[in-house]
């Protein structure tokens, strides 16, 4: 097969830069980095504060595995560049317990069984979290639409949809 | 990824000048569609100029419409309440796209730069104009299920993925951009570019200019329009075909009436003297029926696509009678009726 012919594309003149400082607060306790620009914020969270929780599915945007809550928002942490997120406020699955107690999100996936492999599972609970939080879905078809960005391969979706219906009641 | 440079700009100007300092840089937002191609080795910038932090975050009243800051995410867009009132069929179509968290991150001045999603453009073991003007396409020949059935050359065939995009073409929306030489607007129907020979330009933007804002003028369609997508599944999934409505009905006689296709061509696909056609007509299945089959008398299928052209045909019906009737497709309930 011929070679990867982009890579005879011309190739811009870069120095590597240096790595820069960041300051995140991480489920609730300050973090200062010193970063490369092209660190992902999921790898940042995984490879720099050992928060493994938040799961690398396809890395590109289309699975929902990576998500987690900035400034109170989901988004996808494997599309986002921890270096544009300087200031930033983070809330991981790690961080939704508290008081030795379960996120009411969290108790009600184990009430439901609303998991078979797990892998999926940091991501759902925390868009699940952030759903909530937006307000816009009432009815099971909403939960649905606005769920759409977590994919689950397991195919638990009728549980997660449950799930959430139960914490939505709760919150 | 590669490596590359990164700055913050504090401002538009100082943006621009950074921009203009670096022929190989690129502007960064929301990220969705550039950190992801850049994960693919498409776009291989030598350096990130952050533009997340500048203020052009509001949407605000101008005159008879509304100005959207380039900014706004598609979240904040698509559930203004000035937007949802006054303009719903851009909240529909930008409810379409993408997914929960992906709206909560990309710009709506991103989302009119978004690149395709031709698989041949994300691959670069394949030849691709786009890419790499001169190399070739490999849709032409090769699996091409998604690609465009109007306005393609023989150096592309890729399709513009963007809903919002749509819903803006209809409501021929401005795109306020700054640049070296100063700030101008560009009618949105001259913004995105078919791919001719030059397949590699998306749109008309020069290099170092910035979008700041799009504009919307009074007409909104309120009262009749939808957004209708045709899609492989029920949500997050690109259009196959997609068609952006409105209406203006006096009774049950067209007054005015516009539409946009999407996922059918280069850039959202309107088609002034088919629209002609509804003009002063009865609203009913022939009239919308001979606006479908003249902005698809053109229409030309490749090995894996020519579905696409009787499904826009009856999806345009569908959805001129949508409008009509006043119901429009709802995002969360995805029967259509």
């Amino acid at each position: 097969m011929a070679e990867r012919r982009s890579r005879a594309r011309s190739t811009p003149e870069t120095t590597p830069p240096e790595s820069i400082p960041i300051r995140l607060t991480v489920n609730g306790v300050e973090a200062e980095l010193k970063i490369e620009p092209w660190t992902t914020l999921l790898d940042a969270l995984r490879d720099r504060l050992d928060l493994t929780g938040t799961k690398k599915g396809c890395d590109h945007g289309q699975c929902g595995a990576c998500t987690v809550l900035l400034d109170g928002r989901r988004v996808n942490a494997c599309l986002t560049l921890a270096v544009m997120k300087d200031g930033a406020s983070i809330t991981t699955i790690e961080g939704l317990a508290g008081n030795g107690a379960l996120h009411p999100m969290q108790q009600a996936f184990i009430d439901h069984d609303a998991f078979q492999c797990g892998y999926c599972t940091p991501g759902q609970i925390c868009s699940a979290v952030g759903l909530v939080g937006e307000g816009k879905a009432h009815t099971a078809d909403e939960i649905r639409e606005l769920m759409s960005g977590n994919l689950c391969r397991c195919g638990a979706y009728p549980n997660i949809v449950a799930a959430i219906q139960q914490a939505m009641d709760q919150s | 990824m590669i490596n590359f440079q990164y700055a913050r700009a504090h401002d538009v100007a100082e943006a621009v000048r950074q921009m203009g300092a670096d022929p190989a840089a690129k502007f960064i937002a929301g990220g969705t569609n550039l950190v992801d191609l850049m994960k693919y080795d498409v776009e291989r910038p030598s350096r990130l100029i952050d533009i997340s932090r500048l203020p052009l975050t509001s949407i605000e009243e101008t005159g008879q419409g509304l100005r959207i800051g380039a900014l706004v995410s598609n979240a904040e867009l698509a559930y203004h309440p000035l937007i949802e009132k006054r303009y719903p069929l851009l909240s529909s179509a930008t409810l379409a796209g993408a997914s929960a968290q992906l709206r909560n991150m990309a710009s709506t001045g991103g989302n009119l730069l978004q690149r395709t999603r031709c698989h041949y453009f994300y691959d670069v073991a394949t030849p691709c104009n786009k890419r790499e003007p001169g190399s070739g396409c490999s849709a032409l020949s090769g699996i091409n299920r998604m690609h465009a059935i109007l306005g393609s050359s023989e150096a592309c065939i890729a399709t513009h993925p963007s809903d919002l995009c749509v819903a803006l073409a209809v409501l021929e929306a401005t795109v306020e951009v700054a640049g070296p030489g100063g700030e101008r607007g560009i009618p949105f129907a001259d913004f995105h570019r078919l791919p001719a020979a030059e397949p590699e330009r998306d749109t008309n933007l020069a290099h170092g200019e910035i979008i700041t804002a799009i504009t919307l003028p009074a007409r909104g369609f309120s009262s009749h329009y939808t957004y209708l997508k045709i899609r492989d599944r029920l949500s997050y999934a690109f259009a196959l075909v997609s068609v952006a409505v409105g209406l203006e009905l006096e009774g049950n006689r067209i007054k005015g009436g516009r539409f946009a296709l999407g996922g059918v061509a280069h850039k959202p696909w309107r088609d002034p003297a088919a629209e002609a056609l509804l003009r002063g007509q009865e609203a009913n299945e022939a009239t919308f029926k001979a606006a479908a089959d003249a902005v698809l008398r053109e229409a030309k299928g490749y090995a894996h696509n020519g579905f696409k052209i009787e499904l826009a045909r009856r999806a345009l019906v569908r959805a001129l009678g949508q409008a009509a009737r006043a119901t429009p497709q709802s995002q969360s309930n995805k029967s259509i009726r």
